[in-house]
């Protein structure tokens, strides 16, 4: 007869794993790489897959080399190479994304421990990175509205073209919401990315607060400054960074309290870099600094045990 | 508010499955001890005939529960066995003479008050029959009657597969409130709330008939979220009470009971005849046909099974109750308990644990913890041997309920941390006694030295 399995409670466990889970991330950023080839043509999808291989090949090579786990299988690297190539301008050399691709995997995530040890988020990390060291193709910003991509004319971001106050550039609304304007690959299409974040909403794989929370402060501080708040919501990364990257589970507070102040924070920041920083963009600082923050706010919101009281 | 909890697959195939009673076993393996506590002392000699009901196992001590005779026959052996603690236990194995002639002198007990009250429910041999296993006379034997504002019969049977507790609500409503007159006219309490989740209806509308019938029973039908059943749970979501840590339900006016117990008690009062058979549900992935059966205390998993259809495939995990805080069986041969209320049999898929990965850091554990601990926070003070970290983080009030690890999407052994930091603060706790004792010692030697000092020096 063969041996009973002895072990402890519990015996049931649930199926949502850590693939499962980053499964429907990947899931919700599909409409946004879509968008990214409506927009800017089949370039874009030519980033991706080479930011996505990027960050596999790196994680499955330096686990390799350490003697870790493989562990390829649970699909974070994916995730990972999906935000960075969505942070990259289209016209990115190769060769440079593939250098992101190693910087988030390498140094960001696996160099402090691997999936959930490290304390930035690899693809807004890699993405500073790239910006200090190509800044010139980093800000290459090209659209033209056609498929045709190649010969297409340098454009700047709306959020540049108003920090700059050529109104002639700035594009409408409508424009906005659905993309049609420069910016980086995954970060314009305000339909597609607003589609992936109800999607992880009714997923349950994020919750409302930290993406609410961001884009109210933002909208609110654009208020009180005088400034167009639908103009600065729907313009730049914030709805990429709000809905994908503060929501990130191993480096944002995971108390309701510490989403709050997480996205409070984030926009905070963001509305500073944005009205008096040197750049026209904060979305990518805001979101490392309050990273920085995290275990504070997590120890500073943890819930408290129901004790009921002193025994009497 | 309510508490946080996890929503399991109920897996309740077996509701509407009205238990069989099974056939006599050839043997039956009875230990002495299937409750909390002291285990019994053995009151029969090897050779002795003994029939159903007679009392085998005397309780010793003040928390122990007497055994009785499951079947009628000859006491073959009186040895120990290996139970799924680990323990060795005392026991008795009686081979049955099929004919279960009840024992002679068994007659309904004669209660007239607390006091005998109390005695008979020692006498009948019940424990908790939800699973816990403690003596129901040591709880019912409240020391301040008036203390208790409420009873809070627990029926939420929140574990998957397990419908025994519904079959008794469904098969033996009328003892349930039989039980609480018994209740009502002993021990003088007033208020009685049925807790049932709201999976079960066909239970609900019985209580609830009956219900309206007597005066004082209010039927809360609550969500099924595990852990409902959980004692302090319960208590919260009935009559909205924070049980004190370390503490018991009378600290808030309330006494649980199974309702189970609260049937078989009133039983007992009627009929006289002890605790010597279970209702249990037999289900599980290896399992051919689920369903509810009724079987002597003491007849070996082995038999239960082929008695109640047999087995699809080899089990490579056996369960005593269900699968969130079951208990797995060293082996068939282990005899069922008191407080066996289900034997889930898994196929070798639905037994082989998942595999650890790395924590995410998702914060599922802590959103889900019914006494809101922090699961991640408490692994981390472990590994580092923090006892006062332990201490803040209350590791001492988590009841074992096994939602962290269930919805761990690493699948982290975090409840099986948690109770590994029970035992590190309570070494903690320890060291820092003796350190205090110590320090006291030291500082009185100290006093009486100056005072020596002082009177030598004039």
């Amino acid at each position: 007869m063969s041996k009973l399995i002895s072990s402890v409670s519990p015996h049931f466990f649930t199926q949502r794993t850590t693939r499962f889970i980053m499964l429907d991330v990947i899931i919700a950023l599909l409409p946004a790489a879509i968008a990214s080839v409506w927009h800017f043509g089949w370039r874009s999808l030519l980033v991706i897959g080479v930011c996505v291989a990027g960050c596999v090949v790196s994680e499955f090579l330096f686990e390799k080399l350490c003697h870790r786990d493989n562990t390829v299988g649970d699909l974070s690297a994916i995730v990972t190479g999906l935000l960075l190539a969505y942070n990259l301008p289209v016209s990115i050399p190769l060769w440079q994304a593939v250098f992101g691709s190693v910087v988030a995997v390498i140094v960001v995530k696996q160099l402090f421990g691997g999936i959930g040890q490290n304390f930035a988020n690899p693809a807004i990390t890699a993405r500073i990175v790239m910006m200090v060291a190509f800044s010139g193709s980093m800000t290459n910003w090209v659209y033209d509205g056609t498929l045709k991509m190649p010969d297409a004319v340098s454009s700047a971001t709306p959020l540049a073209a108003a920090a700059k106050g050529t109104v002639s550039m700035m594009p409408s609304y409508l424009d906005l919401f659905l993309g049609r304007h420069a910016g980086c690959l995954g970060e314009t299409c305000a339909l597609a990315l607003l589609l992936g974040g109800i999607y992880l909403l009714v997923r349950r794989v994020i919750t409302w607060h930290t993406p609410v929370c961001y884009i109210a402060t933002v909208a609110v501080m654009s208020l009180l400054c005088g400034k167009d708040a639908l103009y600065q919501v729907l313009s730049g990364g914030l709805l990429l960074g709000a809905i994908f990257m503060a929501t990130d589970y191993a480096t944002t507070p995971s108390t309701k309290w510490g989403k709050v102040i997480f996205g409070c924070g984030c926009g905070l920041i963001t509305i500073l870099i944005r009205f008096w920083g040197n750049l026209p963009e904060g979305v990518s600082f805001s979101i490392l600094i309050m990273n920085i923050f995290t275990p504070y706010i997590a120890k500073l919101t943890r819930s408290k045990p129901l004790t009921g009281g002193v025994k009497p | 508010m309510r508490l946080h909890g996890i929503r399991v697959a109920h897996k309740k195939h077996t509701a509407d499955c009205a238990p069989e009673r099974l056939a006599v076993p050839q043997y039956v393996t009875i230990p002495m001890s299937m409750h909390i506590g002291k285990p019994a002392s053995i009151a029969i000699h090897k050779g002795e005939d003994v029939k159903v009901g007679q009392l085998i196992g005397e309780a010793d001590g003040f928390v122990s529960s007497n055994i009785h005779a499951s079947v009628s026959g000859e006491v073959r052996q009186i040895s120990e066995i290996l139970n799924a603690h680990g323990q060795k236990i005392p026991c008795v194995v009686i081979q049955a003479d099929g004919k279960q002639t009840l024992y002679d002198k068994l007659t309904p007990p004669v209660v007239t008050d607390f006091e005998s009250f109390v005695r008979a429910v020692k006498e009948s041999g019940v424990v908790g029959l939800g699973g816990a296993g403690f003596p129901s006379f040591v709880k019912l034997n409240v020391y301040n009657l008036s203390a208790v504002e409420a009873v809070v019969i627990n029926a939420a049977e929140c574990e998957p597969y397990i419908t025994s507790d519904t079959r008794t609500m469904i098969d033996k409503a009328e003892y349930v409130f039989k039980g609480i007159e018994a209740i009502r006219r002993f021990m003088g309490v007033k208020r009685f709330i049925i807790g049932i989740e709201n999976n079960k209806q066909e239970a609900i509308q019985r209580m609830q008939t009956l219900a309206a019938q007597s005066e004082g029973v209010e039927v809360h039908v609550l969500p099924a979220l595990y852990p409902q059943g959980g004692e302090k749970v319960l208590v919260y979501h009935t009559m909205g009470r924070v049980i004190p840590k370390g503490g018991l339900p009378l600290d808030v006016g309330a006494v649980v009971i199974n309702v189970t117990t609260l049937a078989f008690i009133a039983e007992y009062l009627e009929t006289g005849k002890p605790l010597v058979e279970k209702c249990l549900t037999v289900d599980g992935s290896a399992v051919k046909t689920p369903k509810n059966v009724i079987a002597p205390i003491g007849m070996s998993i082995r038999d239960v099974i082929e008695a109640a259809g047999g087995l699809k495939c080899e089990p490579a995990k056996v369960l005593y109750g269900g699968p969130m805080m079951g208990i797995t069986v060293p082996d068939m041969d282990e005899p069922v308990l008191k407080n066996t209320n289900a034997l889930i049999f898994m196929d070798k898929k639905e037994a082989t644990p998942p595999k650890t990965t790395a924590c995410i850091g998702c914060g599922a554990c802590a959103a889900h913890c019914p006494f809101r601990l922090d699961p991640r926070a408490i692994a981390r003070a472990y590994r580092l041997g923090d006892g006062a970290a332990l201490k803040t983080l209350c590791v001492d009030l988590c009841m074992e309920c096994g939602c962290c690890s269930y919805v761990c999407p690493a699948h982290r052994p975090l409840v099986q941390t948690n109770i590994l930091g029970k035992g590190k603060l309570k070494e903690y706790l320890f060291s820092q006694q003796a350190q205090q004792k110590q320090e006291t010692k030291a500082r009185q030697r100290k006093d009486i030295q100056e005072k020596q000092a002082k009177e030598a020096k004039p």
